[in-house]
């Protein structure tokens, strides 16, 4: 087990010293204003805090140490030397306020990265301001709401949700203010096109669609979705998840989308940070360029500039221009690949995923068991019922086998569902190895389903007590 | 170049292994009139030489601020980032993992976070933290939003000493309808606490109060907005820097029910405005209403501690339309530098910090009226301040010209910030310039 930062803390000692100073003492602060007591923060060496992040790094599990099929998270790869621009002092170490003419270069990469943006979605403008796909879909959806408002169509209040829509999309509906109505899925696996017909309406102001959806299967009849949606007045919203499985085979602008949002840091191979930051950029149709937040990065004479003049956008969703830091990876990371590696990169995360799937096959259940994009889903159904072991306990085995294990229980319309998304940057050799982890945890789940069920045994820890932290929350450390 | 693995040789293997003549066939089920069936429109692939001297001569159009002297804060501030953090962030176990949604392979970013949460609650005297928000922007408009929410009001109070951008964020979050934010005539580079006392009405869910404000100044009025809001039964939201709670009386001290703020100080680099942090602290009463990801302690199945994501019934993953927000993907890896960075700066390296910042400032501020210049507003400030100035355009002209990042330009003033990488020398080039400029 490891001792918390605060548990290593030792009265005294230090990491830290600040130059000297040679400016008189103030007293200036009010009384009231000051703090009584020290706040109380770790007191270590240098060396012992960098054992402490060493050790907590041991503990954790990127896509650096193995593969990580983290369904509709695209834990592809991250090349290093995106890493290293992004650290470069011209990038990291300036100021959003410094005055225009010494921020060129970062104006500029800002106005390349849109315009290769707006090329691979076929929108016609982007902001990069949103911070990751959630904070995209906001702004996106605030800005459908904009629209409507501004053309005083005041009782689009519906916005519709496919069932098997990632829980960012009704969430992000309901914030923007709207009522959620729920789409059905038909048999295949696509957006039900007669309910979503049925449900249509002057009411309804637009309509949030990932595709490939979170199935993995490409909505086939997005064509006549989008007449149904525009028909009836409503615009198309694309959640940009999954763009790895389409990027530069097709794109949501030909689709008829109106909105769309792209995960830097799934899609544009920035990592995920253990959690964050991202990036989510929104891009829209010339018709809602007018709508998007404030400022945007224009070029005039040949000089970059932020403006701040659009009379009707929907205002700042950040405090200043966007996840930067993470702009510059996916700027780099797309300069690399350019057209070929872009559609190298998205046919064999295809190829990859449809490899296992082809593997798994006749082992585990397939809902949908056919050509699958980027992703597909695979279902413990049959192991569950015959042996008792769930999606979870494979999961959890897949962790003994050195594996980060795949979404789980996501989406919602399938069964027991283990959601594996490969990535393109997987050999062929890994990903037999995996299967072959898959299959023998099968064949454990028939023959000592109890093992299977009491994984990890090699992890850390074992399972943990969710009931009880979620009982009686302990959240914060206390001496 | 590109970072697929498998040589063509192998792809063929695979596609022949499917039954797939080729890779078209991946894409059958895309109809044939929306395929691009062209390039992308895009430059040549770069290698990785190539790519190095493109950014690099990118980077060089920048001027930075260890180039030149920065005195611009108005949020985003240049304090000295110890190399143990630069260090300790390239570890790829943290960087190129996502949300540790499986608690025994994640062990140790779970930790980082609960330990980070536990900084946090220190820093601000509140009960929970949550593991970050996208930005003090944001982590603002939630708190808003949430104050709506448990208050079952529907008026915010912001006095427009706050941090501009962070308004602005708020009233873009605000056009969801649920809640309307009123912005309230500041008085002399604070708050109004008596106009704010006579607005907060049964429908007020929130005051919001910026401590240090946006002009650096100290809201003497915090007590009366205090008692204001709270005998209506609304709650107190206040936003502070995480510095300044080096020496400053913390929120949960004042009585803020919830405390936000951008945490970029706190081991993270300018990055031209992100990636930062929003922090989000609460009370006790409001846990289970906290946007974001919290992480608890528990034990596994042998008894041991272990950290594990919690109350997740809160978010967007389990209860869908009606989560307490929509935030999935955080700032986690800059949570991790602040963590990082407070563990190394320490309980008293903090204080010391904030002292010194408080010091700079002063230093500058006298100087400054010994040249002649003015504050342009009478307040007890923290490390930032505005100096009365007829064109502050042309003066920050007249700095970048002498080699200075000069400040945040306000109507007939400057604002100046100060962090303990400023120099008594650097403050009196700074001092000169201004003093020397024909001020009306
Ligand atoms: C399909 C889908 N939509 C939206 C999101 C939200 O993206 P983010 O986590 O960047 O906010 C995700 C992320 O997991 C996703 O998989």
């Amino acid at each position: 087990m490891s001792k918390l930062i605060f548990e290593k803390s030792v009265p005294g000692a230090r990491a830290f010293a600040l130059p000297s100073c040679n400016v008189p003492e103030p007293g200036e602060l009010p009384d009231s204003f000051l703090r009584q007591e020290d706040a109380l923060l770790p007191e270590v060496s240098e060396v012992e805090v960098v054992r402490h992040y060493t050790e907590l790094s041991q503990r954790s599990y990127g896509v650096d140490n193995g593969f990580y099929p983290l369904g509709s998270c695209t834990m592809k790869y991250n090349p290093k030397i995106d890493e290293w621009a992004a650290r470069l002092p011209g990038f990291a170490n300036i100021h959003p306020y410094q005055v225009e003419e010494t921020v060129q270069g970062a104006l500029e990469l800002m106005f390349d990265l849109e315009e290769m943006l707006r090329e691979i979605t076929g929108m016609d403008r982007f902001t990069l301001q949103p911070a990751a796909g959630a904070h995209g879909e906001m702004t996106g959806v605030m800005i459908i709401k904009a629209y409507h408002n501004h053309r005083q169509d005041l009782h689009r209040t519906k916005m519709i949700v496919p069932d098997s829509a990632h829980g960012t999309n009704p969430a992000t509906a309901h914030m923007a203010g709207f009522e959620v109505i729920e789409v059905k899925s038909n048999e295949r696996g696509l957006v039900d096109i007669d309910d979503l017909r049925s449900l249509m309406s002057d009411q309804v102001a637009g309509l949030m669609l990932t595709n490939p959806n979170t199935l993995g299967l490409f909505e086939e009849e997005i064509q006549g979705i989008a007449e149904v949606v525009h028909a009836a007045g409503g615009l198309l919203y694309y959640d940009g998840a999954n763009a790895n499985a389409i990027m530069g085979v097709a794109r949501p602008g030909d689709m008829g989308f109106d909105v769309c949002h792209l995960n830097l840091h799934k899609t544009f191979g920035t990592p995920h940070g253990g959690g964050g930051p991202g990036s989510g950029p929104i891009g829209v149709k010339a018709f809602l360029a007018d709508f998007l937040p404030v400022p945007v990065v224009v070029k005039r004479d040949g000089r970059f500039a932020l403006d701040y003049d659009l009379p009707l956008s929907i205002g700042k969703v950040q405090s200043f221009y966007g996840n930067f830091g993470v702009m510059v990876k996916a700027y780099a990371y797309i300069k690399a690949l350019g057209a070929s590696g872009i559609l190298e990169a998205c046919e064999n995360a295809v190829l990859n995923a449809n490899y296992i799937r082809t593997r798994l096959r006749g082992h585990y259940d397939i809902p949908y068991d056919r050509l699958c994009k980027h992703e597909f889903v695979a279902s413990a159904t049959k192991q569950k019922k015959e042996h008792g072991v769930s999606a979870l306990d494979v999961a959890k085995s897949l962790i003994d086998y050195g594996y980060h294990p795949p979404t789980i229980y996501f989406p919602l319309i399938a069964e027991e569902a283990m959601m594996i998304e490969p990535t393109e940057t997987e050999t062929r050799e890994r990903l037999d190895d995996f299967v072959e982890a898959m299959l023998a945890i099968a064949r454990d789940a028939v023959e000592h389903p109890e093992q299977v069920k009491d994984a990890p045994r090699k992890a850390v820890i074992r399972r943990v007590d969710e009931t009880g932290a979620a009982r009686n929350p302990v959240l914060k450390w206390t001496p | 170049m590109g970072y697929v693995p498998n040589p063509s040789r192998v792809v063929r293997e695979m596609l022949e292994f499917m039954g797939l003549q080729g890779r078209d066939d991946l894409f059958a089920d895309i109809p044939t009139g929306l395929k691009l069936n062209r390039d992308l429109n895009l430059e040549a692939p770069r290698s990785e030489q190539e790519l190095r001297q493109e950014l690099g001569r990118l980077a060089a159009r920048n001027t930075t601020v260890d180039d030149r002297p920065c005195f611009l804060g108005a949020g985003a501030y240049d304090h000295y980032i110890p190399a143990v953090v630069e260090q300790m962030l390239l570890r790829s176990e943290f960087y190129t993992a996502y949300t540790p949604y499986q608690p025994e392979i994640s062990q140790g970013i779970l930790q980082a976070i609960f330990e980070y949460q536990t900084m946090i609650c220190n820093l601000t005297a509140m009960a929970v933290a949550n593991a970050s928000m996208y930005d003090g922007g944001s982590a603002l408009a939630e708190a808003c939003s949430l104050a709506c929410d448990v208050t079952r009001r529907s008026r915010v109070l912001v006095p427009d000493t706050v941090n501009p951008s962070y308004l602005e964020v708020a009233r873009t979050y605000a056009a969801g309808g649920k809640m309307d934010v009123v912005v309230v005539p500041g008085k002399d580079g604070i708050a109004d606490s008596a106009a704010i006392a006579s607005l907060i009405d049964d429908q007020t869910a929130a005051v919001v109060v910026q401590n240090p404000n946006f002009y650096g100044n100290l809201e003497t009025g915090l007590p009366a907005i205090e008692r204001a809001i709270h005998s209506r039964k609304g709650l107190l939201v206040m936003a502070v820097d995480p510095i300044s709670l080096g020496l400053l009386k913390p929120p949960g001290s004042w009585g803020a029910d919830i405390a936000v703020g951008e945490g970029q100080s706190l081991g993270n680099p300018l990055n031209f405005g992100g990636p930062y942090l929003g922090f989000f602290a609460a009370s006790e009463k409001l846990m289970r209403k906290v946007p974001g990801r919290l992480v608890g302690q528990t034990v596994d199945l042998d008894g041991r501690r272990a950290f594990v994501l919690t109350l997740q019934a809160r978010e967007q993953h389990i209860r869908r339309e009606k989560a307490s927000s929509n935030i999935c993907s955080n700032e986690a890896l800059c949570a991790l530098a602040a963590a990082i960075y407070l563990s190394v700066v320490g309980r008293d390296g903090l204080k010391e910090i904030a002292a010194r910042c408080h010091q700079l400032a002063c230093y500058a501020k006298n100087e400054l009226q010994r040249a002649g210049l003015n504050l342009k507003y009478p307040q007890p400030f923290f490390r930032e301040f505005a100096v009365a100035i007829g064109d502050p355009t042309a003066a920050n002209r007249a700095l970048l010209d002498q080699g200075i990042i000069g400040g945040y330009e306000l109507d007939g003033g400057l604002l100046l910030a100060f962090t303990e990488k400023r120099s008594r020398a650097e403050i009196d080039r700074l001092v000169s310039v201004l003093g020397g400029i024909d001020n009306e």
